[in-house]
């Protein structure tokens, strides 16, 4: 048997951060019928790499990959299979603060306005519960709508995933929306709280990551709709992890 | 020419020279059982037959009156009851629907229901009105003649301004979106379905979710799912709202019970869990399979399908852990603020309650936190998006905020639901700082419980007063209130000062429609605390508005359903009619099935309650009235049953009129009544009943002697039964009622009317078909016919002749009949007619008859035993005989030999009885007869044993010792 990892980064060449190789059935008749054989590795890094949890990104992929051969004698040509294995970070122990934040919205708070007159008034506050959150629990908060001069049209959720890596060419910076959802739907009601709950997804979430080579981060942003479409937006940068 | 027939066939002028001798009397006595007291109180023939003492066995009359069954099974019991002995499949079938909460046309695989019956604790009771029985109510109530569309927007995420700033790469894209596609990258959008349309489609929507679970593609079950509860956030075409919500959470239902039992049926392996199970009893993939659902939907983008489905599956939180479910329901309840329409909201909140209720009715707070979140958002009702919208669509202000009804009802109904009334206070309390908003305590007194308002009845007319005139109808609420006081009763003294106010709202009402739904409601209350002046004001008001346009031509059900209450309540007729607005009222219904359904409804009532037969002209023209109403409606369409059933009615009415001792008043009722009621049969044969017992009735009274009126009274109501009689069509009737008029006739010494019946009786003989219709089905009529020819000739009996015309003018009138009536091919019908006319004859030649009738002289008297009168009875018997004979002996010739044999024994039987077998010729005769009969060995043994033995018995009389010498000669040679 062989065990592989492979990293890549960009169009970067992979870096292995683990391999080894055990022998599991030593030479000799595999006898007629179903043959099982038990087998288990420690999972050791290379040299100074660190392990990482499963990730398929667009840039970062962090893949672990088992690979069994059959070495057969002349005649008979070698067999091998490979298979995929998913590898979680042991949570940590340690407890996690969770740095709760406020944040009112105004177009006085907006940043990248081209025409700040033409802006509708309004007033929007709430508080995010956590920004330094458990990836097993879902993001939660309040947002009211005090005033708004302009109907809402809808509130939404974008989860956001920043991948970094370096490489030859400098650095690469991809965001991907990895999950849309809406938290209000039309005119909602002035001055009553809105819940923001949202569950991360589990296929494209992982721990906040942050190495030399690259980096995977996680956002959220409020993304407030206006029925005369105006987009206003608030970004929260998260911090995920397994606890 | 009577003579000339019967005269020339003297074959065997042997017998009946004499008929044996009867002395009735004595054989009377010797024939009379002991007599055994029946004990009545022990009795009745509906009870299980229990025979346990034998001498009721001996006794003959109790034995005899219940059935044969009883010498079969000493103890009976009911065979029904004990089998299902304590649990009736039906009645455990009943409760458990009861108590069973929504959605039962959708919900009712036998494993839930089974499931559900056990939970019984955690179970709302049947007191609770399940939403089964809204649903209807609201498809029926929210209707459209718009146009409406669904829109399944597959794939149509892609250009909604839901992608903002960020990059975002196809390929996640497509992937996220792979949930909200029915059939990739495909938009299915389907315009202008009427609202048949529409339903069709959602149900096929369910069809296909229930084919995609079965074949297995649970991805695309909850994609039809998503789908659909989209279709929720739509609310073009307002006002068919409610429809669509209960349409679509139909599916949702169905959902949510698919998902729920794949689950549980996951657990059941090795052996099913059980219905109270833990989440311990739930394994590992069960419990990651119901995971892998919550994540699925966590991550449905837009909110009102996140929220609906995920209320759907709410249930399976019991797979996961203990607390999921009362951690959920406030959840939930939050995420519905996010609903910025405050219609959507409100009937997303109606869901949630009402799943909440389903899977955990003990979560009374999430219920609460609902019904406070509506009071805090209500005021979006009123805003301008809001108003906008209806301005675009059309809609009345009215109209909109009933579309809420439904949906608060609901949720105050789970809120009210067995909570204390400090609890419904506070909730009043809260509308009323909402400033008596209309369209909540339209609700609270709709869903609240009707002893809570009827009790404040006073402080919510004072509410409803407080309302402000535009927006919500006030006669609504007027309507609700007086809903719950229908069911509930207010305090003695404020009930008058409540009708006062409600009526004085009510009659204001314009809109015929909108008054007479109001008004109909409020019928019941006044009807069950206040006379009829209170009922007769309420009508007059009805009358008034309902008639100017014919505005109760848009309103028979409302109108039924007031004449339905008036009638639970007025069950004296004659304060009924006395009031003065009833019959008015009554001719609102012009339409004419209308009309006949509601004098129906009356004489239902009337016959069901009048106790006393009546006099009371008010009654009796007003009922008239009614019965001609129900009588003119008959044409050559009514089916037989229609008619039948308006007999029966017109019939109890008669049955009800009584004159007293005025009995010329009750005749000439009945002439009315019948030219009244000329075309409906069973009505006419009842006028000719009430005529011959008004006869009887009178000589009752006279003691059996006429006075000189008396007597031409009774001969009136004879004439009255004859001209009536013909016009009947039922030929069997006919004959039926002139052998009865005649026989009254006679009783009441009308001789020449009593001939007259009985003339007719035989002149229409020959008209009775061959074949009847017995209810439906074409029979022979050979039976009946035997049987009313018996029942006549017993009659005739009785009958003295007529002094102008000759001797046994009667009898051989009918017997010349019965010779040329086309009897069927093959019967035997015609001779056994003559052979049971020879008791008749023998009876006749008595010097004393059997029966008489006092004041009548029979022939007895007549005659007084005349040779030439007993001379010529026996020239009849013998003709009669020599006709049997003849036809034995074709019999013989042909197939026929065992009708021989039956006919021959049945001759012999009547010899034995009523001949006189001294006479040695007619004792051969009897004895060739016997030997005939069993010549062919078709004769039953057991009879011939038993007339055997009868011979032996009757042998033993010293007048009768002769038979022992005959009893010689029979043999029961057939048995060789």
């Amino acid at each position: 048997g062989k065990f592989v990892n492979d990293l890549s980064i960009c169009r970067a060449s992979p870096i292995q951060l683990i391999s080894s190789n055990i022998e599991v059935a030593k030479p000799g008749k595999v006898p007629g019928g179903k043959t099982e054989i038990p087998f288990e590795f420690p999972l050791q890094a290379k040299g100074n790499k660190m392990l990482y949890e499963t990730y398929h990104g667009v840039f970062v992929n962090i893949q672990y990959t088992l690979r069994c051969d059959m070495r057969r004698p002349l005649l008979a040509k070698d067999l091998s299979k490979t298979c995929e294995f998913m590898l979680h970070c042991q949570p940590q122990k340690s407890k996690v603060q969770p740095t709760p934040v406020d944040f009112t919205i105004t177009p006085e708070t907006l940043q990248n306005v081209k025409e700040r007159t033409s802006l509708p008034k309004f007033v929007i506050r709430g508080h995010l519960d956590a920004t330094n959150c458990v990836i097993t629990q879902p993001l939660t908060g309040e947002l009211v709508v005090e005033s708004s001069e302009v109907a809402i049209k809808s509130i939404e959720l974008q989860l956001v995933r920043v991948e970094t890596c370096g490489c030859a060419e400098g650095y690469a910076r991809d965001a991907t929306e990895i999950q849309n959802i809406q938290i209000a739907e039309g005119d909602v009601c002035h001055g009553l709280p809105i819940p923001i709950y949202m569950v991360f997804p589990r296929l494209f979430t992982c721990p906040t990551l942050e190495t030399t080579n690259f980096k995977v981060e996680f956002e959220v942003n409020v993304v407030i709709v206006l029925h005369d479409d105006h987009l206003i937006t608030e970004n929260f940068p998260l911090k995920l992890c397994r606890v | 020419m009577l003579e000339t027939r019967f005269h020339s066939i003297a074959l065997y002028s042997v017998f009946f020279r004499h008929a044996r001798v009867r002395k009735y009397g004595a054989e009377l006595q010797r024939c009379r059982l002991d007599a055994v007291p029946v004990d009545l109180g022990d009795y009745h023939p509906l009870k299980p037959i229990t025979v346990t003492d034998s001498r009721s066995r001996r006794g003959g009359r109790k034995g005899s009156t219940s059935s044969s069954s009883s010498s079969s099974s000493s103890v009976a019991p009911d065979p029904l009851s004990s089998m299902l002995e304590g649990t009736d499949p039906l009645s455990l079938f009943a409760a458990a629907s009861a108590s069973e909460t929504p959605t039962l046309s959708h919900s009712s695989s036998s494993v839930e229901l089974g499931r559900k019956r056990r939970e019984n604790e955690e179970e709302v009771g049947a007191d609770f009105e399940p939403w089964s029985a809204k649903r209807g109510e609201i498809l029926a109530r929210f209707t459209t003649t718009e146009k409406l569309s669904i829109n399944l927007f597959m794939g149509s995420d892609k250009n909604k301004a839901s992608s903002p700033s960020s990059a975002v790469s196809e390929k996640v894209r497509t992937r996220l979106e792979e949930l909200d596609d029915l059939e990739e990258g495909s938009q299915r959008e389907l315009l202008n379905l009427s609202q048949q349309d529409y339903v069709n489609r959602i149900e096929e929507l369910n069809q296909s979710l229930k084919e995609a679970w079965s074949s297995d593609q649970k991805v695309k079950a909850l994609k039809i799912v998503i789908q659909c509860s989209k279709l929720l956030s739509d609310t073009s075409v307002i006002q068919f709202y409610p429809s669509k919500f209960v349409l679509i959470t139909d599916i949702l239902d169905t959902f949510g019970r698919l998902v729920y039992e794949r689950i549980w049926s996951m657990c059941s392996d090795p052996r099913p869990i059980p219905d109270s199970f833990s989440v311990e009893d739930v394994n590992d993939t069960a419990k990651e399979t119901c995971l892998n659902w919550f994540f699925k939907i966590a991550s449905i983008r837009e909110l009102i399908p996140r929220l609906y489905v995920e209320a759907a599956i709410l249930k399976c939180n019991r797979f996961l852990n203990k607390t999921g479910i009362q951690e959920t329901l406030p959840r939930l309840t939050a995420m519905i603020r996010g609903i910025g329409d405050p219609l959507v909201a409100v009937y997303a909140r109606a869901y949630l309650c009402r799943v909440g209720m389903e899977v955990a009715p003990h979560l009374k707070d999430s219920l609460n936190k609902n019904f406070f979140d509506l009071l805090a958002s209500f005021r979006q009702i009123h805003g301008d998006t809001v108003q906008n919208q209806l301005v675009i669509q059309r809609v009345e202000i009215p109209v909109y905020l009933t579309l809420y009804s439904p949906a608060i009802h609901w949720i105050l109904q789970c809120v009210a639901y067995r909570a204390p009334d400090v609890l419904l206070t506070e909730m009043m309390e809260r509308c009323k700082k909402l400033g008596n908003n209309a369209l909540l305590l339209n609700s609270v007194m709709w869903a609240f419980r009707p002893e809570f308002v009827a009790a404040r009845a006073t402080d919510f007319i004072g509410m409803i007063k407080d309302c402000d005139e535009a927006g919500f109808p006030k006669h609504l609420l007027f309507g609700s209130l007086g809903r719950s006081l229908a069911c509930a009763d207010p305090p003695e003294s404020e009930r008058l000062p409540i009708l006062n106010e409600a009526w004085k709202v009510i009659t204001k009402v314009r809109s015929p429609q909108d008054y007479i739904n109001c008004a109909e409601i409020w019928v019941e209350f006044t009807c069950r605390h206040f006379t009829k002046r209170e009922v007769n004001t309420v009508l007059a008001d009805i009358i008034k508005h309902m008639t100017p346009d014919r505005a109760f031509e848009d309103a028979y059900p409302q109108l039924q359903s007031v004449m339905k209450k008036i009638l639970t309540y007025f069950h004296n007729f004659s304060v009924l009619f006395s009031m003065e607005k009833f019959l008015p009222f009554l001719d609102m219904f012009q339409k004419d099935s209308v009309r006949v359904e509601v004098c129906k409804s009356i004489m239902e009532v009337f016959i069901k309650h009048q106790q006393e037969p009546t006099r009371d002209p008010v009654i009796l023209n007003a009922l008239l009235h009614v019965c001609k109403t129900m009588h003119d409606s008959v044409n050559a369409l009514t089916v037989e049953d229609e008619k039948r059933s308006l007999a029966l009615l017109i019939n109890g009415f008669i049955r009800m009129v009584s004159f007293g001792r005025d009995f010329e008043q009750q005749l000439s009722f009945c002439v009315e009544a019948r030219a009244t009621f000329c075309n409906l049969e069973p009505v006419i044969i009842q006028l000719i009943h009430t005529v011959n017992q008004l006869a009887m009735e009178t000589r009752r009274v006279m003691g059996g002697s006429h006075s000189r009126k008396t007597a031409a009274f009774v001969r009136a109501c004879a004439a009255y039964s004859f001209i009536t009689i013909p016009s009947l069509t039922s030929i069997f009737s006919r004959l039926h009622l002139y052998l009865l008029s005649g026989q009254v006739a006679l009783a009441n010494q009308c001789l020449s009317q009593a001939d007259a019946f009985l003339k007719a009786a035989v002149s229409v003989l020959p008209e009775v078909p061959r074949t009847i219709s017995v209810e439906g089905k074409q029979r022979s009529s050979e039976a009946f016919l035997l049987d009313f020819i018996n029942s006549f000739l017993s009659t005739l009996l009785v009958v003295p002749d007529h002094p102008e015309q000759g001797v046994l003018y009667l009898v051989r009138g009918l017997l010349n009949m019965v010779q040329d009536y086309t009897w069927e091919d093959n019967s035997d019908a015609k001779v056994r007619v003559y052979i049971s006319a020879l008791p008749l004859l023998a009876a006749m030649s008595q010097e004393s008859y059997l029966y008489t009738i006092p004041k009548v002289d029979s022939n007895e008297t007549l005659y007084g035993g005349d040779p030439k009168f007993v001379a010529e009875i026996s020239r009849l018997c013998e003709t009669l005989i020599g006709q049997v004979l003849d036809h034995l002996k074709t019999l013989g010739r042909e197939e026929g030999v065992r009708r021989q044999g039956s006919l021959a024994f049945s001759l012999f039987s009547t010899l034995l009885a009523h001949g006189d077998l001294r006479n040695n010729k007619l004792n051969q005769l009897a004895v060739n007869l016997w030997n005939l009969s069993h010549k062919n060995g078709h004769c039953d043994t057991r009879t011939s044993v038993r007339t055997l033995e009868h011979i032996k018995q009757q042998a033993q009389q010293p007048e009768l010792s002769h038979l022992s010498d005959m009893l010689l000669r029979l043999s029961l040679q057939s048995r060789a």
